[in-house]
């Protein structure tokens, strides 16, 4: 500590009494310090987390009552797309069909869907990010059906699973519920 | 320590300076309005949720009509001690323009938790236009952008005058105000009594929904309050400890200089 | 001790314990940093005698950390365009997570900033801190107040409420008082015709840039002080070892305490009290149709904002608004002179009888500025009496101001009998004992 204040000055700490007393007075102020510093940093980060108007636009509710079969919609949901698809019954015999195929990312068709003819997935491929091609009959399907990317030729299928290409994970199923019959909320 | 007399003297004139400017600044605008009690005052101040709940009727009722409070959201109502479904009921009573679709066209739905107030009108030209060329402001931070603006708002909703006092005449389409700067103010007397039925059975009487509006709008300008006024009793009381420590050992590590 | 010229060789004088000892010593033989911070610690002499006033430059330093960290993260938030910053400070207050404490810690931590600033530079008045060898020190902190005086007053335009806009109009209009190139100065400020959304953007980067500024100044001011070291309150040269005492822990500690006293009172405004200090038409969104019926700077630019005003009257061909414009920037340049309008030998009031009591008149004087500043120029003084204006007690303060430092100071110096000094710092203590045969 300090070299020169024990040599100068006519009064010094009486011993070791006064050494333990302003040891342990150091150590408890040094701990309020830290811990208050600890406390005054944490608003300064905790303020870079979500806010709250960004945490309200975290879940959304979606009326799916004018989607009909064979029908897909894009909403934004976490400033994603996220693709809804009201899938035929033919769809969905061959989405189970190919539960075995040697997926990549094996998964059953019934473990990716609350209800078989709606299928909730996040429009992201798991590759490098881009949003895959298909909602509209328009575009491309790819070899299964499902969704095609066009970035690096990633294929998917009828239950959004990666079949083809360098995507290593099936499109994501996002945390969904369905309020009723007709409104789904997601996240 | 030998000039503490001096530096006293000089600190007194400050403050007094300081009262007497601020003092003196009001009188030059709208008079200085009367002191009231409300309960979110001090250091324990906290907010009356069934006040709030009754200020949020009378603003829905009497005052949304004209005034807005675009930078509050309807989900911030449950802070008021509402449930989501009533919250969502609030907001899904109003229409909001939403859009483009894929089409490119605008189109209205109902409000969402997540949407912010409704303000009566779409910008400031229109709101002056439908009201004889004045501006009925934004309610959101009225109670910040007035001095006093608490007392003052009461004030305002509880001191018009059927007629102005002798000799002062009155323009077309102004009211006799007390508490207003000028004593002219262009806002039809929005209070008057049974103007609403508190949902709770409270008599509506004027001073009663003066000071339940005046609570809710203080509510809206600083939702933060009691969170803040909590969270400083904690910051003062450690600082307090934490810098007895500090002189404690200030005194310790000085003591073998002094 | 290993040989310098070993790879992993430690520090050649000290062989420090353990890992993180032998870490220290290795940086340090490359950059000597943790020398440099031990020799000004630990070794660096400071005056045993220094007294509570010197607390105010650390406390000075801490807020100006304090408001660059609130500062950056508000940025992260606000949205420097003249539709949208009302908003973004709203959601800011409202919607992000500790956004209103952020807020307030920023917003109050500028008025604390000029109030421990104001007293650190009336403690150098004081004690006679700007004398030799210190004149260019306290330039650096002149330097350092006007890049404060800056970056407050762009900060205070970035929420865009009317005290924003119209303050912003008042004071760029005031360039346009500079003969034959003022209105163009004044265009450039503002990018276009008016106080409009070019200016708005343009201070905001200006407001981030600034305090980085400071922060280089404040270095430089550092340096400036640890060459001669500290003044302190007798005002007289530290002679020997027995004057001086370590920094640490003797100051270290001393200015922690001093940090808790000026926390518990800028919380306490920033929890229970967080607009007292401000002015309530700033939550009024700017309207650049529609002036506030008094504009009014922010409390700590009230005096320069009275003495700005006090000049009412043309001088020859110069106009009043000029002089006005002149006269402001005088009352802060002509500090840069006083190394010299004050000349005397002696620094310290203590042994300056008349120069101690023109001391507080002076303090007076400055607090009466900012009184006149906050008041319409036609507001009578005093109630009763009819023909006592603000505008008056204005002239007569600027008046007093200038003359403090032009005739009063020099005037002093040459004439005023000074009380003898001590002969040493530490004489006062030990010269006692010395006779007691100690």
């Amino acid at each position: 500590m300090s070299h020169s204040a024990e040599d100068t000055g006519p009064g010094h700490p009486a011993g070791d009494d006064g050494e333990t007393r302003r040891d342990f007075l150091t150590l408890a102020t040094a701990a309020l310090g830290v811990g208050g510093a600890a406390l005054a940093v944490w608003p300064l980060i905790d303020s870079m987390n979500p806010a709250a108007d960004t945490l309200a636009l975290s879940t959304i509710e979606v009326d799916i009552k004018a989607v009909k079969p064979g029908q897909r919609i894009t909403v934004k949901w976490r400033g994603k797309p996220v693709f809804i698809d009201h899938r035929t019954p033919e769809q969905i015999k061959k989405a189970e069909a190919d539960d075995g195929a040697g997926l990549p990312d094996p998964q059953a068709d019934k473990d990716r869907v609350k209800k078989p003819e709606w299928l909730v997935l996040v429009g992201v491929c798991t590759h490098l990010g881009c949003v895959p091609l298909g909602q509209k009959p328009s575009q491309p399907r790819g070899e299964f059906g499902g969704w095609f990317c066009p970035c690096h030729g990633s294929h998917y299928d009828f239950s959004g699973r990666i079949r083809k290409g360098p995507a290593p994970t099936n499109l994501e199923v996002p945390q969904y519920q369905f309020l009723n019959e007709t409104t789904l909320r997601i996240g | 320590m030998r000039n503490i007399k001096a530096l006293l003297a000089v600190s007194a004139i400050a403050l007094a300076a300081g009262a007497v400017t601020v003092s003196s600044l009001s009188a030059a605008t709208a008079p200085k309005p009367k002191a009231q009690d409300w309960s979110f005052q001090g250091l324990f101040g906290t907010f009356d949720r069934a006040s709030l709940q009754r200020g949020f009727q009378v603003y829905k009722e009497v005052c949304s009509g004209c005034h807005g409070l675009k930078h509050v959201a309807y989900r911030n109502l449950a802070a008021l001690g509402y449930t989501e479904a009533q919250v969502k009921a609030f907001a899904a009573e109003v229409e909001v323009t939403d859009g483009p679709n894929d089409n490119g066209e605008m189109f209205t739905r109902k409000a969402r938790p997540s949407d912010r107030f409704k303000s009566p009108f779409p910008n400031e030209q229109a709101a002056r236009a439908a009201n004889n060329g004045a501006y009925p402001p934004d309610l959101s931070v009225i109670t910040k952008a007035r001095p006093k603006g608490t007392d003052y708002l009461y004030a305002l909703l509880t001191t018009y005058k059927e007629e102005p006092p002798q000799g002062m005449k009155m323009p077309e389409g102004m009211f006799y105000n007390e508490a207003f700067a000028g004593q002219q103010i262009a806002m039809v007397p929005p209070l008057a009594a049974d103007a609403v039925q508190y949902q709770d059975g409270t008599k509506a009487t004027v001073p009663q929904m003066a000071k339940d509006v005046t609570t809710f709008l203080a509510w809206a300008a600083e939702p933060e309050l009691e969170e803040r006024k909590a969270m400083g009793r904690a910051v003062i009381i450690f600082l307090i400890v934490l810098t007895a420590f500090m002189y404690a050992l200030k005194r310790k590590v000085w003591s073998d200089l002094h | 001790m290993t040989a310098p010229s070993e790879p992993t060789g430690a520090a050649p004088t000290e062989g420090s314990p353990g890992m993180i000892g032998k870490a220290k010593d290795w940086i340090d033989y490359r950059m000597p940093i943790f020398s440099f911070m031990d020799h000004e610690l630990h070794e660096y002499p400071t005056p045993k005698n220094l007294n509570y006033w010197w607390n105010f430059g650390s406390l000075a330093g801490i807020i100006l950390v304090i408001m660059i960290a609130t500062g950056i993260v508000l940025a992260m938030n606000y949205t420097p365009h003249v539709d949208h910053a009302f908003n973004s400070v709203e959601r800011i207050m409202r919607d992000v997570n500790y956004g209103w404490l952020i807020r307030y810690v920023h917003m109050n931590g500028a008025s604390m900033f000029f109030l421990v600033v104001y007293i650190h530079i009336f403690r150098g008045l004081y004690y006679g801190s700007y004398k030799p060898p210190r004149e260019l020190l306290w330039w650096l902190g002149i330097v350092i107040l006007l890049l404060m005086m800056m970056t407050a007053f762009m900060g205070y335009v970035l929420p865009w409420g009317q005290m924003s806009f119209w303050g912003a109009t008042v004071i760029t209009n005031l360039f346009s008082a500079i003969p034959w190139v003022g209105d163009a100065i004044v265009t450039w400020l503002w990018g276009g015709f008016s106080v409009d959304n070019p200016t708005l953007q343009r201070f905001f980067s200006l407001h981030y840039l600034l305090p980085f500024v400071i922060v280089g100044v404040v270095v430089l001011h550092l340096w400036a002080l640890h060459t001669h070291g500290s003044n302190n309150p007798l005002g007289i040269d530290r002679k020997s070892d027995k004057d001086s005492i370590p920094f640490h822990p003797y100051y270290t500690i001393k200015d922690l305490y001093g940090l808790g006293v000026l926390l518990i009172f800028y919380m306490a405004i920033v929890f229970f009290a967080p607009n007292v200090l401000g002015e309530p038409d700033n939550y009024i969104p700017a309207n650049p149709l529609v002036t506030p019926a008094h504009i009014v700077p922010e409390w700590y630019l009230l005096p320069f904002y009275a003495i700005l005003r006090s000049i009412t009257f043309d001088i020859w061909f110069v106009e009043a608004k000029l002089l006005g414009v002149i006269a402001m920037f005088a009352s802060i340049f002509i500090l840069f002179l006083l190394p010299w309008l004050d000349f005397s030998k002696v620094r310290s009031a203590r042994f300056r009888p008349i120069y101690k009591q023109l001391f507080w008149v002076f303090l007076v004087d400055c607090i009466l500025l900012g009184m006149v500043g906050a008041h319409a120029p036609n507001d009578k003084v005093f109630p009763g009496i009819a023909n006592f204006e603000y505008v008056q007690l204005g002239q007569i303060t600027t008046a007093y101001y200038f003359a403090h430092f032009l005739i009063l100071m020099p005037l002093l110096a040459k004439f005023e009998p000074t009380r003898p000094l001590p002969e040493s710092i530490s004489e006062p203590v030990l010269g006692n004992r010395a006779e007691a045969g100690e």
